[in-house]
């Protein structure tokens, strides 16, 4: 039942932000749609020019919070799930080679991966937006960058182990090309585990993404996504314009706690 | 001895590549001098300018520059404060620190005690634990900190939503826990950090708890009649305490990593604070000071941490290298 | 949860809370900017200076409205074309009891052209100086390489040190106290980098004999750049007053009958500045994202419909909160050079499309808008608004913000189409000279014409306006380069920003036209 509970949660908002320019009231990211006028209403006021309602206020610029809600998860979304999905491939195919392989490479990839996993993933996103400037797609870059070393990590071990298995070992003796062992042995067979530990990836991503356009180092200013709309908020929060900042950072912590007990469940199966 | 031998040359080693990239990366950016020249100076200010600060030498030689003095503890004197950048970073470093062992301590404290109770009784306990602890996975730093102001400072007016308040000097150092008034700054930002923390001892002391509980020694021990109390201390304390000081060493690093958004939302004068300004200045000397300063910490504490379990379970001493950080 | 174990500890806590009282006689402050060096001649930015006004003294000094007013120097004229003549009051003493001559001042004048290290120097101020001679202890003599009138200007803002105090001291000892010896008003009592700067009143300050009396024994400036913990201060009454009260909550503060907002137009002007110099300029694309033909902001009809769009009575009421006012000149209201017949561009949409069209952009056109994001009172949401209104007559606009660090470095290399800049001025003709005048790097001319603007006419009448000596002829030829230039839209004003002070009840302030925070703009009401 609770299974099906938070997989169901997952559809809807998956299926929010795929229709979401039909669902919004308002296209956030069009700027002739906006009114300043009517910036910084509180929920439920109407527009001063039009038929709109502000369910949810509007923030700072006028723009309806409930559209920049739908498309600001969108964002974060497809920002998440690129990221991390970039890193997956990237390190997994990395892990799967080294672990493989074994031997100098191995070691020198792994030297590498365990140098960077040293370091907490936000200060490596941190620089190098830094030196990247912002925008998605290079939060896009960062994300992937710094998560690549913990599936390479993951990958490295689960091909390690997989590398002794007498069905790989009867393969190499056939004279299969290692190329193809990796692909038709090991990379099945390791997937199903990589799989299983990408939901928590992804939710890190998310909230990496996040907290960098908090920082202002992410999304741009007139495409907010929920980092952005939170921080937007938070200079009117102290004088209690609270849902600039509340609705979008209820948004995010309901994502990632679907994610979350959908990477716990997954993990315990 | 070898094996500490060994730890130190790989944290060398860490070092002299992390100066490297950092170098490379941070000197990349985009050049200070436009900022900070005045509107009325002219190319020959400039020039000037850019000879003084070195900027003309090719990157190399800079590099070379900047790692000999890197040696004596000279990592370059700040654009924008004209002081040491070493000098800058453990000026504001106290503070860092005392919000992240605060806040570690706050981890501790709440965190240990709720998984060994959920860990130790099935149930409804260990749900509602369990629920806390990811719903404290789930919550992002800077949104935590948002809503700790938005109730405890903006609802409630109880505490302060941000700055130090007032320090007591100590040895040279300015602490806030030592005084009431201290702690009323100190709360919000050092909880704020904790709360991630918190989830995560929870669920590795649950874990533990739950597996060593399970495990022969413990059925034996009951069967001998030993106390539950001495039987937890004995058979789940022990085991959990190895990892757990892994846990705390390696996780000190991700505390200092996220302090700097927790010292940015508070206004905490901490050094992770004056990272966020020097990338706004483009202050690189700082940067760089920042990103050493904090590594050599990472590496001090790592070894310290491995010394600890070494010291704690002699058999992690023998496959110490082979399993590095997991 | 964290949360729950420290319960009884805020029990205790709420109990116990001290509040220092704070006396009479003693002031603090909250800055909104950090304060990077003590070194008076070290970095030129706005907070060192501040807080250096208050330790050193200056030969001539800028009062609140930005007129000229004597300082150490108690009169100065202009000889001839270059040479000045500078005569010093007699009997001021530096803070440790030494005699200030102009020994000490050339001193002064030579000293930043040693900092080699600074990135941001006083040398802009001093380099036109091509000689100075000592005619006596208290006389001083200054040539320029040319005729210059803004001379006692630029030098309201070089301080004078002892020679004997600052010699052989580096930024440091400045910063440690130790080679700070000013003739200000205050001396240092300590320095706490980025949180505080303590200081006491100067017994020796010669101010005291003319009647200008400073009534804090001791002043604190606290260092809150973050709007939240700054105002949580002054709430908290552990800082008196506040500069940069934070515009979200001026309406909290004004309704609370336990503080007082004193507030002013500031000398700072916001606006937006135009490409105009190349054909494809890198921003600016046909409304379906095609390369355009043509630059269509080299047209005055397209520049002029670009003003005309904007609803600058919304951008400062909304965007603002009322922390602006609509503008029409580069520089504010009272400072020479504003043309105060001016009218600020009316909102027209109707006009500005009427316009595009004359000018064959039926269609409108696509651009993007860079601006920083951490500079001016909320600088980011106004590229926004602007962005709404231009939208709105088929201008299809982006909005790009950066730190300012990275902003500047690319505006002056002209990496933009359209860029907002903000200017404090206290003269029109030498803001002008920065802005619109044909760049020409050998002279200084045109340093932040980025855009390349370029108006003989204009360039002819600067010259003049900046040569002239005499004040009332000054006035009148910057008036008419203003006139010509802004005519033109060879720049698009937004807007005067209005600065904004926060204290507790019972002290009153008065508002500095340059934004300026000293201790003794404070005084009990």
């Amino acid at each position: 039942m609770a299974k099906w509970r938070g997989l169901a949660l997952l559809l809807l908002v998956a299926l929010a932000v795929l229709v979401a320019p039909w669902l919004a009231p308002q296209n956030p990211y069009d700027l002739a749609a906006l009114d300043i006028i009517d910036a910084r209403l509180p929920p439920f006021s109407h527009a001063s020019n039009g038929p709109l309602t502000y369910w949810l206020g509007s923030d700072e610029q006028g723009r309806d919070l409930l559209s920049a809600l739908l498309y600001g998860l969108r964002i974060s979304l497809l920002v998440g799930v690129g990221g991390s999905f970039v890193a997956f491939a990237v390190g997994s195919m990395v892990g799967l080679w080294a672990g493989y392989r074994g031997g100098r490479s191995d070691a020198l990839l792994m030297r590498l991966a365990d140098l960077q996993l040293s370091f907490p993933a936000l200060l490596v996103a941190l620089v190098l937006l830094a030196l990247l400037g912002p925008g998605l797609s290079k939060v896009v870059i960062a994300l992937a960058l710094s998560q690549w070393a913990w599936f390479a990590r993951l990958a490295r071990n689960e091909a390690r182990s997989l590398a002794g298995r007498d069905y790989v070992t009867a393969a190499h003796l056939a004279g299969v090309g290692e190329i193809r062992i990796l692909i038709r042995h090991i990379w099945p067979n390791a997937l199903p585990t990589l799989l299983t530990a990408w939901p928590v990836q992804l939710a890190a991503a998310i909230t990496l993404e996040a907290t960098l356009s908090f920082l202002g180092l992410g999304a741009p200013v007139t495409q907010p996504s929920l980092g952005l709309l939170i921080a937007n908020g938070f200079q009117y929060l102290l004088s209690g314009q609270y849902w600039i900042s509340l609705f979008p950072g209820l948004a995010l912590v309901l994502l990632l706690a679907t994610l979350n007990a959908g990477a716990d469940r997954l993990a315990k199966v | 001895m070898a094996f500490v031998l060994r730890r130190l040359l790989h944290g060398g080693f860490v070092l002299l590549v992390m100066s490297l990239l950092v170098f490379v990366a941070v000197y990349a950016i985009g050049n200070p001098v436009d900022l900070l020249v005045d509107p009325n100076a002219d190319a020959a200010d400039k020039a000037r300018t850019m000879a003084a600060l070195g900027l003309d030498q090719p990157l190399f030689t800079q590099y070379l520059h900047f790692l000999k003095g890197a040696l004596t503890g000279d990592l370059g004197h700040s654009f924008i404060h004209g002081t040491p950048a070493v000098t800058l970073i453990l000026e504001r470093m106290p503070a860092t620190l005392e919000l992240a062992v605060t806040a570690l301590l706050l981890a501790l404290v709440v965190g240990l005690p709720l998984g060994l109770w959920a860990g130790a009784r099935k149930g409804w306990p260990a749900k509602v634990v369990e629920g806390i602890a990811l719903l404290g996975f789930s919550l992002p730093t800077f949104w935590v900190g948002l809503a700790l102001i938005l109730v405890f400072a903006v609802v409630l007016g109880w505490l302060p939503p941000g700055g130090r308040g007032p320090t007591i000097e100590i040895l040279g150092i300015d602490l806030s826990c030592l005084s009431l008034e201290g702690w009323r700054y100190l709360l919000l930002p050092a909880a704020t950090l904790a709360l991630f923390k918190t989830s995560l001892l929870i669920r590795l002391t649950q874990q533990g708890t739950v597996r060593a509980l399970a495990g022969d020694a413990v059925r034996f021990a009951r069967s001998r009649g030993l106390s539950e109390a001495r039987i937890v201390a004995v058979h789940v304390g022990k085991p959990l305490l190895t990892s757990l000081v892994t846990v705390v060493g390696m996780e000190f690093g991700s505390v200092i990593a996220f302090a700097v958004v927790t010292e940015t939302i508070f206004g905490w004068p901490g050094m992770g604070k004056l990272l966020i300004e020097s990338i706004n200045t483009l202050d690189r000397p700082v940067i760089v000071a920042y990103l050493l300063v904090t590594t050599t910490l990472f590496v001090i504490l790592n070894l310290l941490a491995d010394l600890a379990c070494a010291a704690l379970d002699p058999r992690l001493r023998l496959g110490a290298e082979e399993t590095g950080h997991g | 949860m964290p949360m729950k174990t420290p319960r009884i500890l805020f029990a205790l806590l709420l109990g116990l809370a001290l509040h220092l009282p704070v006396q009479a006689a003693d002031l603090s402050i909250g800055l909104a900017a950090d304060v990077s060096s003590l070194d008076p001649h070290y970095l030129n930015v706005a907070p060192n200076i501040a807080i250096a006004s208050h330790f050193f003294d200056t030969l001539v000094t800028v009062d609140a409205d930005s007129k000229l007013a004597p300082g150490l120097a108690e009169s100065w004229k202009a000889i001839n074309a270059t040479t000045w003549e500078f005569k010093l009051r007699r009997g001021i003493k530096f803070s440790d009891g030494s005699e200030l001559t102009t020994e000490d001042v050339v001193f002064s004048l030579n000293r930043p052209a040693t900092l080699t290290n600074s990135p941001g120097p006083f040398t802009p101020f001093t380099k036109i100086i091509s000689g100075k001679q000592a005619v006596d202890a208290h006389t001083l003599r200054l040539t320029t390489s040319q005729p210059y009138g803004p001379l006692p200007l630029d030098l309201s803002s070089i301080f004078i040190v002892s020679k004997k105090a600052a010699e052989n001291a580096s930024s440091e000892d400045f910063n440690s106290g130790k080679a700070l010896v000013g003739s200000g008003p205050y001396t240092l009592l300590r320095f706490k980098r980025g949180e505080s700067i303590e200081m006491a009143r100067n017994a020796l300050w010669w101010g005291y004999r003319d009647g200008r009396a400073t009534q804090w024994d001791k002043v604190t400036f606290r260092l809150l750049p973050a709007d939240g913990p700054r105002l949580a201060a002054l709430l908290a009454g552990q800082v008196d007053a506040i500069e940069g009260a934070p515009a979200a909550d001026l309406p909290r503060l004004k309704a609370d009958a336990r503080f007082h907002l004193e507030q002013r137009i500031s000398w700072r002007t916001l606006f937006l500045q135009l490409d105009q110099y190349r054909d494809k300029s890198p921003f600016i694309t046909d409304a379906n994202g095609k390369a355009l033909e043509k630059n269509p902001l080299k047209d005055a009809r397209v520049r002029l419909a670009l003003s005309k769009a904007i609803h600058r009575q919304a951008l400062t009421e909304r965007t603002l909160e009322g922390l602006g006012v609509p503008a029409a000149n580069v520089v504010s209201p009272g400072i020479l050079g504003h043309v105060a017949a001016r009218k600020v561009e009316a909102y027209d949409p109707d006009g500005a499309r009427q316009l595009l069209q004359e000018a064959g952009y039926a269609d409108g056109f696509s651009l993007t808008l860079h601006g920083p994001n951490n500079r001016y009172i909320n600088d980011d949401q106004i590229l926004q608004t602007v962005a709404q209104f231009w939208s709105r007559i088929g201008v299809k606009t982006k909005v790009e913000t950066m730190p300012l660090s990275v902003y500047f470095g690319r505006l002056r290399k002209a990496d933009f189409s359209i860029g907002l800049l903000g200017w404090g001025s206290l003269a029109g003709d030498f803001a002008l000279k920065n802005l619109v005048a044909t760049p020409n790097a050998a002279e200084g001319w045109g340093a932040w014409n980025w855009g390349q603007y370029s108006n003989p006419k204009v360039d002819q009448l600067l010259h003049e306006s900046l040569a002239s000596v005499d004040d009332g002829k000054r006035r009148k030829l910057a008036e008419q380069t203003a006139t010509a230039a802004l005519g033109d839209t060879a720049l698009i004003p937004l807007h005067h920003q209005i600065a904004t002070w926060a204290m507790k009840k019972g002290l009153r302030a008065t508002p500095r036209l340059d934004e300026f925070t000293f201790a003794w703009q404070f005084r009990p009401e």
